[in-house]
């Protein structure tokens, strides 16, 4: 239950960006040059609140976005010419949409005929694409039903400048105060507080002032951001925020008092201060004026009517601007449900792209105080006590700054995790399977573009486990097997990553089957010997599909290449374990952040590369008789009582002057997320530091081995080793494990140690 | 951790006052007997608050505010003046100068202390 209202809420908070994105789109929609791409926006969003809505049964929002879709897909496709009267008609069925959506959300009904006279102006659209030829005779009509004044024909910068001054004024408002009787024996003040932006040079501080309204009463506090600029032209020495107080005060609070706080800034500041004391008892409640005027609420007979959107409608539609007091308190908006944007919460929205500066800006932070570091070393100790302690809390600070930013962008992945119940309900009626799913690990946060793109993996994850993996009932019973198949979806942090795994109890992957298909497919060589972890794999491979039948269900041409594809996108792996009759198990592997990560710097030859701590178990020196060579593969290591195989980063990399003799060197032993171990043979290790992810793949191309780079303290550049991509490479050459999927299917038979010179002249960069 | 209030006055009851006044509603405060030694006493302690006499042998209080706010740290450091009389010209000047606002002798003790929370906390 509680799970399923989590799923209502992330629909409604997307329904209301959505909203916020179509009407954006709206508004600049005009007759003329149309932006086929802004089109498409608008179209999409309808859809999704369509179909996110079928999800919940909200029958009637369904309906209506149908037809406002429609609309919408004739528009996509010139069927339907953009005129004034359209543009109109489309921004009213979006706010008619919302109040459908605040119906939802508060679990109303739509009062009967929300709908009508919009969906009656949609439809005539539709119908005006079969006869263009009355066109004349119809604007007057059509014009009246939606509402318009013929006057306003021509008028279109009207129409919209009236529809952005409402917008404007709405956000130029202050929220109205908290509606509501004022308690007994209280007086409850509310002040707007504006300061001009160069308070703080005269040395006054905002803050300090409500703390000081706090002393005198319970007071709620709300900031508003709509002056922010963006980061980037953010000047910290000026003020770029204002404030709603509500302060509900005992009687001997006078205003004088309340003066007294801005004593020092009245001058500089618009502060309006306005009192409302407790109503007497005869007045109903629901009469009381709040102290500022709140933008009129629709009445409730307009249903019946056209209705011009209102201010608050057209607000909260647009809300990709800022909202002043948006999301800390809301007006009751009465019976007109222009309010569509959920609950109250206490949160802010930024913009995305604020955040990811942030996150940039931090990360420069790192190097910079890395190369600081970097030339104090050398100190003495002694002498610069003070500034190395400095030094000292500059990085921790750097560290918990670093957290403090990627935990702003940190999601549970519940919000993913919440939508799959469903997906399996339906899977399961389709294919007839009884099957259980079984959620845990939650509330394991992880990085918000990792969450948003693992809906699409994971869906066909879980697809292909119930059509795929689980038997039927009865098949089941057969085999001893409850009748009912156990899905399995978990995540966890393991070594610095999110691992989600997708566990089915069913029947395992068919090892003859896979292959012949492969064989049949030509992505295989006949008569190749294969281990089964390597067939288990050809699964993964473009083009494969194992269903007899392309069913309903997986076989819609996404493969599991493509999920590959996505989560390697993310910097993620993909692994599968399979044991014959008892199931499989889809292993992903995600960085939590895609930013910054603690690594150790090691030396081979002239380079320098940096290992994920979090793949470093120890390192050491091993003594000629823990190496152990094992002919025309690779060498091996006694290293605890375990052989470990050895990779020469020189060999691999194909850098001169670099040790070979892993007595010489160094071995640095690694473990990738599936616990499996691997030495590495360096030079030196240099020492720890948290280094800044530079994508390779955005500034160069993607390589084996190597998961990206980073800039060291010294100004050098440095590959960020993949260790689990090293250990593909060291077992089938290069080039192999993780190849791009627009190259040609890689042939899963071992390459000869010939091609290994080639492979490794291609790896050289 | 307590906040540091500086306190500039050529008096040193004045200065006394301040002091004990401020100390008792759990303050630190250094003292300077005039702009002079204000503006070397800041140079080496961090304080987050200055209250200033106006009228000071060989650094006055407005000369002292307009020295401070040129140094970019001290941009922000909140300044209060203290006046004589509720002397609107001197308020004024005082403002122009970059003070952050005002204290009017005389004064109470706790017209004192909640002046200087409502500029530093």
């Amino acid at each position: 239950m509680d799970d399923l209202s989590r799923f209502k809420q992330t629909y409604f908070d997307e329904s209301a960006e959505l909203l916020a994105v179509a009407e954006a789109g709206l508004l600049r929609l005009a007759p003329g040059e149309i932006d086929m791409d802004e089109v498409n926006a608008i179209f999409r969003a309808v859809h999704s609140i369509k179909g996110g809505g079928g999800a919940f049964g909200f029958n009637d929002l369904v309906a209506f976005a149908h037809e406002f879709e429609t609309v919408m897909d004739g528009v996509r496709n010139a069927e339907i010419p953009v005129s004034t009267e359209l543009v109109d008609t489309l921004i009213r069925a979006n706010d008619v949409l919302a109040r459908l959506l605040a119906h939802a959300a508060d679990e109303t009904e739509a009062p009967a005929g929300t709908t009508d006279d919009t969906v009656a102006a949609l439809r005539r659209f539709l119908d005006k694409t079969g006869e263009q030829a009355n066109e004349a005779a119809q604007p007057a009509a059509i014009q009246a039903a939606a509402g318009f004044h013929p006057d306003d024909e021509d008028d279109e910068a009207g129409i919209f400048g009236d529809a952005l001054a409402a917008i404007q004024a709405a956000r130029d408002d202050q929220p109205a105060p908290a509606a509501g009787p004022v308690p007994e024996g209280k007086v409850r003040w509310t002040i707007v507080f504006r300061p001009k932006a160069e308070l703080l040079l005269s040395g006054n501080e905002p803050t300090y002032m409500l703390r000081a309204l706090r002393r005198l009463g319970e007071a709620e506090v709300v900031c508003h951001l709509d002056r922010l600029p963006s980061l980037r032209d953010l000047d910290a020495e000026l003020l770029h925020l204002s404030w709603t107080v509500t302060l509900l005060a005992d009687p001997q609070v006078d205003r004088a008092q309340i003066d007294d706080v801005f004593e020092f800034v009245a001058d500089d500041c618009d502060i309006r201060i306005s009192a409302e004391a407790p109503p007497p008892a005869i007045i109903p409640p629901a009469l009381i004026a709040p102290a500022e005027p709140v933008p009129a609420a629709a009445p409730a007979p307009a249903a019946n009517l056209p209705q011009p959107a209102t201010p608050a409608a057209t607000t909260s539609g647009a809300a990709g601007a800022a909202k002043p007091g948006d999301g800390a308190k809301r007006t009751n908006g009465g019976t007109g449900g222009s309010d569509h944007a959920g609950p109250t919460t206490h949160t802010i929205r930024v913009d995305l792209d604020k955040i990811d500066r942030l996150v940039n800006m931090v990360g420069e932070m790192v190097i910079t105080q890395a190369m600081i570091a970097e030339h104090l070393r050398d100190l003495p100790p002694g002498q610069f006590q003070e500034l190395l302690e400095g030094l000292e809390g500059l990085a921790q600070h750097t560290r918990e700054l670093r957290e403090s930013v990627m935990s702003i962008r940190a999601q549970p992945v519940s919000s993913v995790f919440s939508r799959m119940p469903r997906l399996v309900r339906e899977c399961a009626a389709v294919t007839g399977k009884e099957v259980m799913l079984v959620t845990t690990g939650e509330t394991t946060e992880v990085d918000k573009t990792v969450v948003e793109n693992l809906v699409d993996p994971l869906t066909h994850m879980i697809r292909n486990s119930i059509d795929h993996g689980l038997e039927g009932p009865d098949e089941r019973e057969r085999v001893g097997k409850p009748r009912a198949g156990t899905v399995h979806l978990s995540a966890a942090h393991r070594s610095g990553r999110i691992v989600i795994e997708v566990t089915d109890d069913g029947r395992g992957i068919n090892r003859a089957k896979v292959l012949s298909k492969a064989i049949e497919k030509g992505l295989v060589q006949p008569g190749a010997s294969l281990s089964d972890e390597e067939i288990d794999h050809l699964i993964f491979l473009p083009g494969f599909s194992t269903a007899d039948q392309v069913s309903n269900l997986s076989g819609r041409g996404v493969g599991m290449d493509v999920v590959r594809r996505n989560i390697s996108s993310l910097g993620g792996r993909i692994g599968v374990y399979s044991t014959p009759g008892e199931g499989s198990r889809f292993v992903l592997s995600l960085p939590l952040t895609l930013a910054v990560l603690d690594g150790m710097v090691i030396s081979v030859g002239e380079e320098r590369f940096v290992l994920p701590l979090t793949n470093i178990v120890e390192s050491l020196r091993p003594k000629p008789a823990d190496l152990h060579g094992l002919v025309n593969k690779c060498d091996v290591m006694m290293a605890r009582g375990e052989y470990v195989r050895l990779v020469h980063l020189h060999r691999l990399f194909g850098i001169p002057k670099a040790i070979d003799d892993a007595t010489k060197g160094l071995v640095v032993l690694v473990e990738t997320e599936d616990g499996s171990r691997l030495g590495l043979v360096v030079d030196e290790v240099l020492g720890q530091q948290q280094v800044v992810i530079k994508s390779l793949e955005a500034n160069f191309r993607r390589l084996d081995g190597v998961a990206a780079a980073t800039i060291l303290g010294d100004g050098r550049v440095a590959l960020i080793l993949d260790v689990a991509g090293l250990r593909e490479m060291s077992r089938h050459g290069a080039g192999n494990g993780n190849a791009p999927a627009d190259s040609t299917p890689p042939s899963p038979s071992l390459p000869a140690p010939a091609d290994k010179s080639d492979q490794r002249q291609r790896q050289t960069v | 951790m307590k906040k540091k209030v500086m306190t500039v006055d050529d008096s040193r009851t004045m200065r006394d006052m301040v002091s004990f006044t401020l100390r008792g509603a759990g303050y630190d405060v250094v003292e300077a007997a005039d702009g002079q030694q204000a503006m070397s006493a800041i140079a080496t302690n961090k304080v987050d608050l200055v209250i200033t006499d106006l009228n000071m042998p060989v650094m006055d209080g407005l000369t002292l505010i307009r020295r401070l706010r040129a140094i970019p740290a001290h941009r922000t450091l909140p300044i209060l003046m203290l006046t004589t009389e509720a002397d609107e010209s001197k308020k004024a000047e005082g403002r122009a100068a970059g003070a952050t606002g005002w204290i009017v002798k005389p004064f109470n003790p706790d017209k004192l202390v909640s002046v200087v929370q409502k500029v530093c906390g």
